[in-house]
């Protein structure tokens, strides 16, 4: 459950809308059922007390509909942001993609969002998704009433939550968090201590089953090339075909690298992959490797840092240093 | 089953003649290996034409069905693939497939009437095909008036042809314009949609219109003004296409798919069609 | 009617993958999918693969034709494609009809021979839906997911699975197959269509109508308002159409190895922005045209070309999927005036 309430969200929204500080709003909207909830842009607190919606499947990060929505007119655009999406929002500023004075940021406090489809696949035909005594009770057609620990249905990026902290608002609704340790890079450890072969075995077994719909790049907040170098005809990487198995893990591959050092970890990747490839590891391997050779390193923790990949100093590991580390896997 | 040709799968074709038609303009000559014509078509149909590893892209077919020996193909240098055959020398083989897509209704509704073609720049290139048709069999049709304009006089293309061949044809009348003026050029200087306007044709004939968009709208608009109706008036369309049988989804408006349904489409026809090209 | 014990499944799966290759829903970590059965696997009991079956007629990627390039000239090389019989095990009410929806595509005249080759090698093993998911609505296109379409057709009980051939290629395998099953009455299989009839008219989108929708209404929807609020937050992405079991618009591409080049067909989305765009222009140059276009094409235009069949048969996979939750049911209710 979220500590803050819908009617706060939709109250502050209608605030801002009726005395004219934003023109429109950014936010969740319901669906046909409780966790098919999809981004919308309201203009009107009608509209806002009849669809708008606020529970644990509001996982969608708004940061990067702020490009083409800041760009549409002249006016102020609200935008809710979790404390994860302000990372996002930071590391978008920090690449000058849209104007800060364009947009009024209302932080939002999370609990941890769940996973539809984890929720959907331990329930037959669900009926409805609630909250009951800390739980996830399920209301199925057939099976009468389901109840999960919230911990289990959670998104991964939520079990392994980096910040509970907004690192830019206007207004912040309800109590700020603080970073967390989290356990984010245990994965990549264990990847990371798997033979080259075993590796390789992983990633293939994993990648194979991309079917190069872009959704992963499409939802990425850190893809925001006006021309992604996958759509030229003349990058030499075939962007529809699963021609070859080689050019599926290219892609991915190739999109960690564009990524790297401004991923801001948000998980976005991973969430939408119809076909539940967990492609946050690779970025998460990125910015592990990025922590231990040039320091501790948040992309989107402030807005306007430079990563370290991007700026050279003498204290820079040298390659060789990096290649030694990487052992027989370098 | 075996014996089935795939209509995705095409046949090799030999360039046996390229002619320079304007600075951007160029008309290739094309048969099979063994020298015949790839296959028969109708006027207004198209032929898929690639060159392996570059791509592939439809054409309109310029030549008359009634030249049994060759196909010919007017392209303008505008893409990937143009630029690839603008590169070509004599001899060199492409891939051809078809033809695809409709045709005028030469044998049907134009018998009998007097035709009025116009035609701006690369647009001549589909009409070429109707007009030599019509002057092969030209007792099948009364008077024919053709309105070309260009860009320049360089832009104008089959020029040797219209000037050797078109004008010298009896009951054909031919009206040249470009854009602005040349001193080389002593013929109309304006563009089209206001030359016809000029020019003021009889409203009983059927008009065949072919060019740029911008051209069309304005012609089109034109010819309603002095008095034509739009179900006489035909035009044909481009989209992009790939397999051009229907199938692959990219070429629509609407429902009506311009590969299969069109190209060639009657403009009160392409009025029903949703806003969309 | 012929029927097998459930714990005996295997013994059906290994009798007819000893003739043919057999193609099953399996679970994995990623959702159910169609494997090879191998002589392991478990059938799933799930309601929907991840992705359709459309895939076993037309393959996300297939190779059409080769070409050797020397000097000038070129030589064509046409694949030499050995089609065998296969059977696919399992394939939903909905699914099976989505074949019927591609069929009207590949099979109309000029012929999809790869298509074809492949639709008249494989045999469709369908079952019924005992436990039909939230998210179908195969009813508002008129399918009945108690009693699919299919060479033969399987109603799963809670101790046996009941076989009924319904075309001559069905009953020539479901005779092979005597061996492993035994002759039954159809009354267990009637009851349990009985139950899963009783569930879909309980469904909460059993109501759902595409009665708005249909042949030749372009003009009411083409310009309707409601597009850019549906297609506002739309990725673009391709999870829709790649996941949807009749969306089968294609690319042609060539692929040079160095040997030859080859010219591969490939899955293509109309949601991409390149899908439409020339040397010269696009005429479908926002999002809202493109999310325009694939609904039109599913409601209206896909109706208007063959007979005022839908081009959507409420799989609900769209709605499993997409990253945004948008999808046709959502665009059904705002614009055809479903509550």
């Amino acid at each position: 459950m979220q500590e803050i309430k819908r009617e706060v969200l939709v109250a502050k929204a209608s605030e801002l809308l009726g005395n004219g500080t934003v023109d429109r709003v950014i936010g969740w909207k319901n669906g046909e059922f409780d966790y098919d909830v999809t981004p919308a842009v309201f203009t009107s607190a009608e509209e806002l007390e009849k669809e708008f919606v606020w529970n644990d499947f509001c996982g969608a990060n708004f940061s990067k509909y702020l490009i083409k929505e800041t760009g549409k007119s002249e006016g102020k655009v609200m935008v809710f942001l979790k404390p994860c999406d302000t990372y996002s929002f930071n590391q978008l500023l920090t690449e000058h993609r849209f104007d800060r004075e364009k947009v009024y940021v209302v932080g939002v406090p999370c609990n941890g969002m769940l996973d539809d489809s984890k929720v959907r696949a331990c329930s037959e035909g669900i009926a409805s998704v609630s909250e009951e005594n800390g739980k996830v009770a399920v209301e199925t057609l057939y099976d009468g009433k389901l109840t999960f620990e919230r911990n289990d249905m959670l998104a991964e990026r939520c079990i392994n939550c980096k910040s509970k902290k907004h690192t830019a608002y206007d207004e912040l609704l309800g109590e700020d968090g603080e970073v967390l340790d989290s356990a984010r890079f245990d994965e990549v450890e264990k990847l990371e201590k798997m033979t080259p072969d075993e590796r390789f075995a992983f990633w293939q077994n994993e990648l194979s089953r991309c079917i190069r719909c872009n959704a992963c790049r499409n939802i990425c907040p850190a893809c925001s090339c006006e021309k992604c170098v996958f759509d030229n005809p003349d990058s030499g990487v075939e962007n529809k075909a699963v021609a070859d198995s080689f050019e599926e893990k290219m892609f991915h591959i190739i999109r960690a690298f564009h990524v790297a050092g401004r991923c801001t970890d948000c998980g976005e990747c991973s969430r939408v992959c119809p076909q539940n490839i967990p492609l946050h590891l690779l970025n998460r391997k990125f910015i592990k490797d990025i922590n231990e050779f040039y320091g501790e390193y948040q992309a989107g923790a402030e807005a306007g840092s430079r990563a370290p990949i991007v700026d050279y100093t003498t204290e820079d590991i040298e390659p060789s240093e990096a290649v030694e580390r990487g052992g027989d896997n370098a | 089953m075996a014996d089935m040709k795939d209509p995705l799968i095409p046949v090799v074709g030999v360039v046996t003649d390229i002619r320079i038609d304007t600075p951007d303009v160029k008309t290739f000559r094309v048969v099979t290996p063994d020298g015949k014509k790839a296959f028969d078509h109708k006027p207004g149909q198209c032929a898929m034409l690639s060159i392996p590893g570059v791509g592939e892209a439809m054409f309109s077919i310029t030549s008359s069905p009634t030249n049994t020996e060759f196909m010919e193909f007017s392209i303008k240098k505008c893409g990937c693939v143009t630029q690839w055959l603008h590169s070509m020398e004599v001899g060199q083989q492409i891939t051809i497939r078809g033809p695809y897509g409709n045709a005028f209704p030469v044998d049907t509704e134009f018998v009998g009437k007097d035709m009025l073609f116009i035609a701006g720049g690369i647009g001549l290139a589909p009409l070429r095909s109707v007009i030599n048709y019509c002057r092969h069999y030209r007792d099948r049709y009364g008077k024919i008036d053709i309105v070309y304009g260009s860009r320049s006089m360089e832009d104008l293309v089959d020029y040797k042809e219209i000037i050797d061949e078109w004008v010298k044809d009896e009951g054909i009348n031919v009206h040249l314009t470009i854009d602005r003026e040349q001193p080389e050029w002593n013929g109309h200087v304006g563009f089209v949609p206001n030359y016809v306007k000029e020019l003021g044709f009889s409203t009983d004939k059927t008009a065949i219109l072919c060019g740029p968009p911008i051209m069309i709208k304005f012609t089109l608009a034109g010819l309603q003004e002095i008095g034509f109706d739009k179900t006489q008036v035909y035009t044909t369309m481009e989209l992009r296409m790939k397999c051009g049988v229907g199938k692959c989804g990219r070429c629509n408006i609407g429902s009506k798919y311009v590969c299969k349904d069109g190209p060639v489409f009657r403009c009160d026809q392409v009025d029903e069609l949703p806003d969309e090209y | 009617m012929r029927k097998i014990s459930l714990d005996k499944l295997n013994l059906l799966f290994s009798e007819i993958a000893s003739k043919n290759s057999l193609y099953m829903p399996v679970d994995t970590e990623a959702g159910a999918k169609f494997e090879k059965y191998n002589g392991t696997q478990t059938l799933s009991d799930a309601v929907n693969t991840v992705r359709s079956a459309k895939d076993f007629f037309f393959p996300q990627t297939e190779n059409l034709v080769d070409f050797k390039v020397e000097g000038k000239n070129i030589e064509i090389i046409e694949p030499v494609n050995e089609y065998e019989d296969f059977v696919v095990f399992g394939v939903r009410a909905c699914d099976v009809k989505s074949f019927e929806i591609l069929d009207r595509v590949f099979l109309a005249e000029p012929v999809d021979t790869f298509y074809k080759n492949r639709r008249e090698h494989g045999i469709i093993i369908s079952m019924a839906c005992n436990k039909p998911s939230e998210t179908c609505f195969c009813g508002t296109f008129g399918i009945d997911a108690s009693s699919p379409a299919g060479d033969i057709v399987c109603y799963k009980t809670d101790d046996a699975l009941y076989l009924e051939a319904k075309t001559e290629k069905g009953s020539a395998l479901l005779d092979s197959l005597n061996g492993v099953t035994e002759d039954s009455d159809s009354e267990a299989a009637r009851a349990q269509q009985e139950v899963i009839k009783e569930r879909l008219a309980k469904l909460p989108l059993s109501g759902l109508s595409a009665e708005a929708f249909g042949a030749d209404k372009t003009k009411e929807f083409f310009d309707a308002p409601e597009w850019n609020t549906l297609s506002e937050s739309c990725l673009g992405c391709g999870t829709c159409t790649f996941v949807c079991p009749t969306c089968q618009c294609y690319d042609i591409k060539d692929f040079n190895t160095g040997r030859e080049v080859k010219r591969f067909r490939c899955w293509d989305s109309c949601m991409y922005s390149d899908f439409t765009k020339m040397a010269h222009g696009n005429p479908r140059l926002s999002q809202l045209e493109r999310f325009r276009q694939r609904f039109m094409h599913k409601l209206v235009y896909y109706p208007t070309n063959n007979e005022g069949i839908f081009g959507c048969v409420g799989c609900g996979r769209c709605m499993a999927k997409c990253p945004i939750n948008m999808n046709i049911v959502k665009v059904m209710k705002k614009l055809g005036g479903n509550k």
